[in-house]
């Protein structure tokens, strides 16, 4: 055969896609009655099976798109199973909600079916995450993975929808695109079968979900700016700053790209970079690191969750082998030099501020780069951390702990999130870390305020069901000790966490 | 005014007049007396416009020749790219389009070994009688009573009567008949040691899809073996996945020695039919392989066309919305039955095939206009008019299939009013 087929032949994926979101229709109509009980059985068998293939998957994931870190994927894909779902287990977003005072009842309305992106960062704890807030929100989901990383995306969305089917889900809750493209994406997020889009991704592609006519939860690029204030244990806020950077090799949109101080803290900053297993560079090595990273089309996307020895290499820079982070010095914080840009690698820009109100209005400015997202800062000026926060334009400020784990819930108290909104200032609908709450509207049955109701004999029985057991013949019986399994699992996870975090 | 460039009409009252002087005066006056007037103009997916305007969803499918709806996009996309390249070929001729699909065919029923192409259902029944003559030698087939197999010369005859007597096609000492769920009967009739083939429809539609009993045509398929006659599966209305299986036999543990399907195997876009035969029943194709030819049978369009339906209907999200939409039907339908049990009598189902039963002699013709008038075609059944066809497709969607549903329920009070004035009138 040369020269190719001699007949046009249909976009079979294209035409597959539409057809996974049609029967994503016939799934979310049906799980949406599902009652509370089913729905947390769901959620916590495919936090199960989620968790035990998360080592496989993330191995999977770092050989097929080459980012990141196999250990630290692991992390990331497990922190969205057990922890993701404890963290929502007491969200009822199935039960009605019922206020005598203000004589209001709330009947919860999922969206339907949700197309979620998955991007080529976070493969496949983007597909966890999201697969979970669909099961607890009641929500049918389609996912498309990035194309560099359909297989992992695609085994590991797999997996999630044959433990929800087995513990009870409608079959094709959870689906994935097996053969992505641009094109495809575009086609099926302008879908009038799609209730909501969660887009993750490169800006091209958010800014295609916000313009595709269909309700959008979208994230911008992150351009996170960490404030070692003189206040600060420098030694633990650079411990932070290394096991942040050098965590997947910077590959979380979340990870900081400058390290920002006072002059008078200069050399403390640097000394405790060092100590931390940080390589400083000198004016030489900067410069080479910047010619590097920014070619003539922009960043090198080689670089991209690459580990600092490999980046220091391609570079010609010599460092020691258990270089974890390179820090390229810039004197001065003016806007203008490109290491100020955003970094998805090990590669944290330092600079130094003459006092703190140049310093404000430095990370201001730098952080519009990564509008509406993150920034940390470490130290214990209360006075400067509320000036600081006031004046940033980001919605999360995540204080002496990595920004990359803090500003996605896995550090912080905050809700762990693989979608990071960044609200207005980022030109998103969302400026929180998105959760299962974003995806269900409730119809709100408001009585007269000067009229006598009696909420407590409204019958609410009828707006979920126990689903019928299910004749599948991949049903299983359901763990009889769930409990103990989860527990130890746990321990597992906060064993990990402590050894990355250290200190914290 | 309808200008279609070609030709225009000033209104429908004036199509409705030329169609009955130069087409068919009786079918066009037959609708009009029916309360169900369509003259399809547009159609598209499940919908069918009348030239009125009105839209109405179409459960009638052509007995699932729209099994994807109508001009399904990936199929006119098809078709489409084909008329680049082919057009109806010449049968004389190997050709790729005849061999890839004969070759897709074959693999979906792997028992069976040639693919023997027509341009319709009635074709098919043609060659697959022809087929058995051939193997066994004998001329008589045996059919059930209210079976129905097409309307060319063989096919007629094994038929109702009423669509053979008028035309003296009716053959008495080589075609006989037997009840339907009756395999004593059958076998009377296969002992006389004469007989070539049975033909069955495997659920037979214009009856109504009344069901085979458990074992029923298994017994059949068994009985002819026994006495040396082939067994022949009609799937014209149940293949193609309507009852959730490619083949409907494949799901009554069957191995037909021949087997015909039509209709939705060209997609609604392009006619093509083709009979399955096995080696043995194929052998006239060695001996002699243009003893049947047919110009327009196997055209290469068509086979374009069916290659892509069978390609579309083996994708696992289409057998899993054919799951969802059978379920949601039969749940449905029960909750039917029970809101409306005064008239709504029974549900057969099997997949995708449904018949619905009225307690009237004439229920389904009733319920038929009362759907029409709620913007809902589905036919009743010739040959049983208490039963009602209800035929969704392969690719609805749960919306459409709840916008029926509130449809047919708006649609059973005005039922009643129409039954109970036929119920005077008789």
């Amino acid at each position: 055969m040369d020269g190719g087929a001699r007949l046009n032949v249909p976009d079979r994926d294209l035409s597959s896609a539409h057809m996974k979101v049609g029967r994503a229709a016939w799934a979310a109509k049906y799980y949406q009655t599902f009652d509370r009980e089913a729905v947390l059985r769901i959620a916590e068998a495919v936090a199960k099976a989620a968790f035990d293939r998360a080592a496989e998957f993330a191995e999977l994931a770092v050989e097929e798109t080459g980012y990141g870190v196999v250990e630290h994927k692991t992390i990331k894909n497990r922190l969205c199973t057990h922890d993701l779902l404890d963290h929502y287990r007491d969200m009822d977003l199935v039960t009605p909600r019922v206020d005598e005072d203000r004589k209001i009842i709330e009947l919860p309305k999922p969206a339907g079916v949700i197309f979620a992106l998955a991007p080529v960062t976070n493969p496949v704890a983007t597909v966890y995450y999201k697969s979970i807030l669909a099961i607890l929100s009641r929500n049918a989901i389609v996912l498309s993975p990035h194309p560099m990383a359909k297989q992992s995306s695609v085994a590991a969305a797999r997996a999630v929808a044959e433990a929800a089917e087995a513990a009870g889900a409608p079959s094709g809750l959870i689906q994935c695109v097996e053969e992505p493209s641009v094109p495809l994406v575009e086609e099926i997020m302008a879908s009038d079968k799609i209730n909501v889009i969660m887009a993750t991704g490169g800006n091209m592609m958010v800014r295609a979900a916000y313009s595709s006519g269909n309700p959008a939860l979208g994230v911008g690029p992150g351009n996170a700016v960490a404030f070692v204030d003189p206040s600060a244990q420098v030694d633990a806020a650079a411990k932070c700053l290394v096991d942040s950077k050098s965590f997947d090799n910077s590959i979380l949109c979340t990870n900081e790209s400058i390290c920002l101080t006072l002059e008078e803290n200069f050399d403390n900053v640097k000394r405790a970079l060092r100590t931390a297993g940080a390589h400083v560079c000198n004016e030489e090595d900067t410069d080479r690191l910047r010619s590097y990273l920014w070619g003539d089309k922009g960043f090198n996307l080689e670089a991209i969750g690459k580990s600092a020895t490999w980046i220091a290499e391609r570079a010609g820079i010599r460092v020691s082998p258990t270089a974890k982070v390179l820090v390229p010095v810039v004197p001065k914080p003016g806007q203008d030099d490109l290491l100020f840009k955003e970094k998805l690698c090990p590669v944290l820009t330092l600079t130094a501020a003459v006092d703190f109100q140049q310093a404000v209005t430095f990370a201001k400015h730098a952080a519009k780069r990564g509008a509406g997202h993150s920034a940390a800062f470490h130290g214990n000026d209360q006075t400067h951390l509320v000036a600081f926060s006031q004046a940033m334009p980001v919605y999360r400020v995540v204080v002496n702990a990595p920004c990359s784990q803090g500003a996605a819930g896995f550090a912080t108290y905050l809700p762990p999130s693989f979608m990071i909104g960044t609200g207005y200032s980022g030109r998103s609908s969302i400026g929180e870390n998105v959760g299962p709450q974003h995806l269900v509207h409730w119809t709100k049955i408001a009585f007269g305020s000067d009229v006598p109701a009696n909420l407590e004999v409204v019958d609410l029985s009828q707006t979920t069901q126990t689903p019928a057991p299910t004749a599948s013949p991949m049903a299983t019986v359901p763990d009889p000790s769930p409990q103990t399994d989860r527990n130890e699992i746990r321990q597992l996870i906060l064993e990990e966490l402590r050894s990355l975090k250290g200190s914290l | 005014m309808f200008n279609y460039g070609y030709f225009s009409f000033a209104s429908k009252e004036e199509l409705l007049t030329k169609a009955a002087e130069y087409w068919n005066p009786g079918k066009v006056k037959f609708w009009q007396d029916a309360g169900t007037p369509m003259v399809i103009d547009r159609r598209e997916g499940y919908f069918l416009h009348d030239m009125t305007g009105k839209r109405l969803i179409d459960l009638h499918l052509n007995g699932g020749t729209y099994n994807f709806g109508h001009r399904h996009p990936e199929l006119v996309e098809v078709l489409k790219s084909g008329l680049d390249y082919f057009d109806i070929g010449n049968h004389w001729f190997p050709s790729v389009a005849r061999a890839a699909f004969a070759e897709k065919l074959v693999a979906t029923t792997p028992h069976m070994k040639y693919a023997i192409f027509g341009a319709g259902g009635a074709e098919a029944v043609e060659l697959a009688i022809k087929t058995a003559r051939y193997a066994t030698k004998r001329k008589k087939i045996v059919s059930i009573i209210k079976g129905y197999h097409g309307h060319s010369g063989l096919s007629v005859a094994t038929g109702d009567e009423r669509f053979s007597k008028i035309f003296l096609a009716d053959r008495p000492e080589e075609f006989f008949q037997v009840p339907f769920n009756d395999p004593d009967a059958l076998e009377q009739e296969l002992k006389k040691g004469d007989v070539a083939a049975f033909i069955i429809e495997t659920i037979p539609a214009t009856y109504g899809f009344p069901m085979p009993e458990d074992g029923y045509l298994k017994a059949c398929q068994d009985l002819c073996h026994k006495y040396g006659a082939k067994f022949i599966s009609d799937e014209v209305q149940t293949g193609l996945m309507r009852t959730g299986v490619m083949w409907g036999w494949q799901g009554y543990g069957l191995k037909p020695d021949i087997f015909v399907c039509g209709k939705g195997l060209g997609g609604g876009i392009y006619p093509v039919s083709a009979c399955m035969v096995t080696e043995e029943c194929g052998q006239w194709q060695v001996e002699d392989g243009a003893a049947h030819i047919s110009t327009a049978g196997g055209s290469e369009l068509g086979c374009l066309v069916g290659h892509h339906v069978l390609e579309m209907l083996q994708r696992p999200e289409i057998i899993s919305n054919i799951d969802f939409v059978a379920n949601f039907f039969a749940r449905s339908m029960a909750e039917m039955m029970a809101r409306h049990s005064d008239l709504f009598v029974g549900v057969r189902q099997r997949g995708l095939v449904l018949g619905l039963e009225f307690d009237h002699p004439e229920g389904a013709i009733a319920v038929s206009r009362a759907l029409y008038e709620n913007g809902v075609w589905a036919i009743f059944s010739s040959l049983d008019k208490r039963v009602l066809q209800f035929k969704p497709g392969v690719v609805k969607d749960v919306e459409l299939c709840q916008e029926i549903m509130d449809r047919f329920d708006a649609a059973m009070p005005r039922a009643r009013q129409l039954l109970r004035s036929m119920r005077r009138v008789a």
